[in-house]
């Protein structure tokens, strides 16, 4: 494949596709050790409403409103989760599970409320994004990489989850003891001063921040497949969180690269003739990284558990 | 125009879909609350997006053997098998992995929606036309409901009643007690995977009316909602199935009642202003009871100390307190006691050398543990016990007896 084809084509979703896995899988590390992975489905559910309602109000679909509304949602859907948990006693699953399909149920009814049907925003557009269309145009080869006026022409959901992977490592990277100890030991942490509820907080802050910046650009599904599928894999294979970060980030890597070429390539390989959803596929190949990793894995089972039955 | 939709006067077709709604919310209702009362409200987000792939493969699969790929009732035969894999791979993964049972539930319902959603694309590109009604399988749509499909989810969910109805005891032993249930030789796990199939048989059934994303919310609400109602788990049962029936029934008669009102949402919504309601106005679990439960307590408190105060013939300055004592015509409005309040201070400050005397001593120990600074000492015990301490505290001071 030659730099004139794959350099338009292939090389932005390509990159965002794979940015947006490992910003979504660092965080993802912490949330399903924490026994919290379904807070990016929540999150990914509620991000509809938001993004209908910054529609609403600004009667555009430019990015910034989205995004702030996207956020918003996920802000208000997070204070609704604890409000009802403690109002009304209730566990946390079934709270989550209240606050966000009532969200989106109210997502789905605004939608077909307001005529959207002369602008691109759709349900299904929400949920698979829309990675394939991200391409860039300008680029003519190589060498456009060097190219400013051909930069310039980049898809802006490029560097906005290249910007949102930066502010995602260097969340971890920056609180990684405090991270690290807490997860692992949340009384141990208190008793040392680290304090726990806020840095659980802005952990949750930071996933939704990677789950409205990723969704953006690739949908919804991804996102929760993201912020799981790497880490769990990863969780198999070793018993030190630094190797089982370096591992999820590699897996997040593998699917997204394996799926975005799989989707674009598979069916011509089959004979077939148009492309199938890259955002699919990756959340399928990171699926099956997970069953290979789960059946072969060194770590798989629990400590004590029996290794037969 | 709602009221005309709520006694189904709206045509064949709305009192279909109205009937049909009912059904599925009462079926819902009362399975989601085995669930949510085992704790696992969250894995039916993961049944119903693993039909996805399935309601995919079954619609080519009726494609290439020629028919019409619409077939309602080969379509739901392939979702519940795909749910029953998706549902197979969590509880493997739970089971024979590290992975704890959110992971598992993420995983399997991110994974199988991909796939599913891959299907999708596939099917779009393969030029056969009619697929418009695969993509109401994710949001429900009701429009074109037939007999035949209100057939079915009648059927359907009268089935699944049957098999709640039959299963209902071992449900909510393994519920509340599962190491319990065990140990009475009960198969908790093939238990567990009955409850997983009725939920996915329900979920199955909803995907017409609600589509596979909304369905969680008809398991999940209605359980919560009369959880607030009844601390009996069989009334919780009942009142869950009567909370989904209604919100289905007002839901689909709203949506019917007006254009671009969509079914599925309505009825979620209509499910959730239920909750909001039960949340602040149950009975002793909502929260307007606990607030009134707090401010009884509060003026409790005052009063008693207020009294202790008259008694010792302190001044009081907190402004609560002389309201209520003044309200309950304890005092006077210059702050002085009036006669009842004297010999209710009087008996107070009695009371509380009572106890003293009760609190030492360490025959009465059990007695003791009950004392908050509330209790009437005449709730505790007898007449003879508190004469018996009465004769250790003695008579009145300075009295000549």
């Amino acid at each position: 494949m030659s730099g004139e084809e794959f350099v338009p084509l292939s090389l932005t979703p390509l990159l965002i596709g794979t940015f947006a896995a490992i910003a979504c899988a660092l965080p993802g590390n912490f949330l399903v050790l924490r026994k919290q992975a379904l807070i990016g489905d929540a999150i990914s559910h509620v991000v509809l409403p938001g993004i209908v309602v910054a529609f609403l109000i600004t009667g555009t679909i430019s990015t910034w409103p989205m995004m702030l509304g996207a956020a918003g949602a996920a802000v208000v859907a997070v204070v609704l989760i604890e409000a009802i948990r403690r109002l009304g006693q209730i566990e946390p699953g079934a709270a989550m599970g209240v606050v966000f399909t009532t969200m989106f149920a109210a997502g789905v009814l605004l939608l077909e409320q307001t005529d959207t049907s002369t602008v691109h925003l759709d349900v299904e557009h929400a949920l698979y994004g829309n990675l394939e269309s991200l391409i860039w145009l300008d680029a003519t080869g190589w060498s456009s990489l060097l190219d400013t006026e051909a930069l310039s022409g980049l898809p802006p959901e490029l560097p906005r989850i290249a910007l949102t992977l930066v502010g995602v490592s260097l969340f971890t990277w920056l609180f990684w003891r405090p991270l690290k100890i807490s997860t692992f030991d949340e009384g141990f942490a208190r008793t040392i001063g680290i304090r726990t509820g806020v840095l659980g907080m802005a952990l949750v802050i930071t996933a939704a921040i990677a789950a409205v910046a990723a969704f953006d650009a690739v949908g919804s599904i991804i996102v929760i497949a993201m912020f799981i599928c790497p880490p769990a894999a990863a969780r198999m294979l070793t018993n030190r969180l630094e190797a089982q970060i370096a591992w999820s980030v590699v897996f997040a890597i593998a699917a997204a690269v394996s799926g975005y070429v799989l989707a674009g390539y598979g069916p011509l390989w089959l004979g077939g003739a148009d492309a199938v959803s890259a955002s699919g596929m990756i959340a399928t190949m990171s699926g099956l990284i997970l069953a290979l990793a789960a059946m072969f894995g060194p770590c798989r089972a629990r400590i004590g558990a029996h290794m037969s039955v | 125009m709602l009221w005309d939709a709520l006694t189904l006067q709206l045509g064949y077709n709305a009192t279909l879909v109205a009937i049909g709604a009912t059904l599925l919310g009462v079926s819902a209702g009362v399975t989601g609350t085995f669930l949510f009362l085992r704790k696992r409200a969250l894995v039916s987000d993961a049944i119903s997006h693993a039909t996805l792939p399935g309601v995919c493969l079954a619609f080519m699969v009726l494609v290439a053997l020629g028919g019409d790929g619409r077939n309602l009732l080969g379509l739901l035969a392939g979702s519940a098998i795909s749910a029953w894999i998706g549902l197979l791979c969590m509880n493997w993964l739970t089971r024979h992995t590290r992975l704890a049972e959110d992971a598992a539930i993420g995983a399997v319902l991110s994974v199988f929606f991909g796939f599913g959603i891959v299907l999708l694309t596939v099917i779009q590109t393969m030029g056969v036309g009619r697929q418009a009604g695969l993509e109401g399988f994710l949001l429900g749509s009701t429009a074109g409901m037939l007999w035949a499909d209100a057939m079915i989810i009648a059927i359907g969910g009268a089935a699944t009643l049957l098999m709640v109805m039959i299963i209902r005891r071992p449900m909510i032993l393994v519920a509340f007690d599962p190491e319990f249930a065990a140990a009475r030789g009960l198969p908790v796990h093939r238990i567990d995977l009955a409850m997983m199939g009725l939920v996915m048989a329900v979920t199955v059934v909803g995907l017409k009316i609600v589509g596979l994303i909304l369905i969680v919310a008809l398991l999940i609400i209605p359980a919560v909602t009369a959880r607030f109602w009844s601390e009996r788990s069989d009334h919780v049962v009942i009142l869950a199935g009567v909370a989904g029936g209604l919100a289905g029934y007002i839901g689909a008669a709203i949506s019917a009642s007006a254009p671009n009102l969509p079914t599925g949402p309505i009825i979620v919504l209509v499910s959730f202003a239920f909750f909001v309601v039960s949340l602040f106005f149950a009975p002793i679990r909502g929260v307007l009871a606990a607030v009134l439960r707090h401010l009884r307590f509060q003026r409790r408190v005052h009063i008693r100390q207020g009294l202790l105060a008259l008694a010792q013939g302190q001044k009081i300055y907190e402004p609560l307190t002389l309201r209520l004592l003044r309200r309950a015509g304890l005092v006077r409005a210059d702050g002085v006691a009036t006669d009842i309040g004297k010999a209710r201070a009087a008996k107070a400050l009695r009371d509380e050398k009572r106890w003293e005397i009760v609190r030492a001593d360490q025959a009465h120990e059990a007695t003791a543990a009950l004392y908050d600074g509330l209790r009437d000492i005449e709730t505790v015990l007898t007449r003879d016990q508190i004469a018996e301490i009465d004769r250790r505290i003695g008579g009145p001071m300075g009295v000549p007896v």
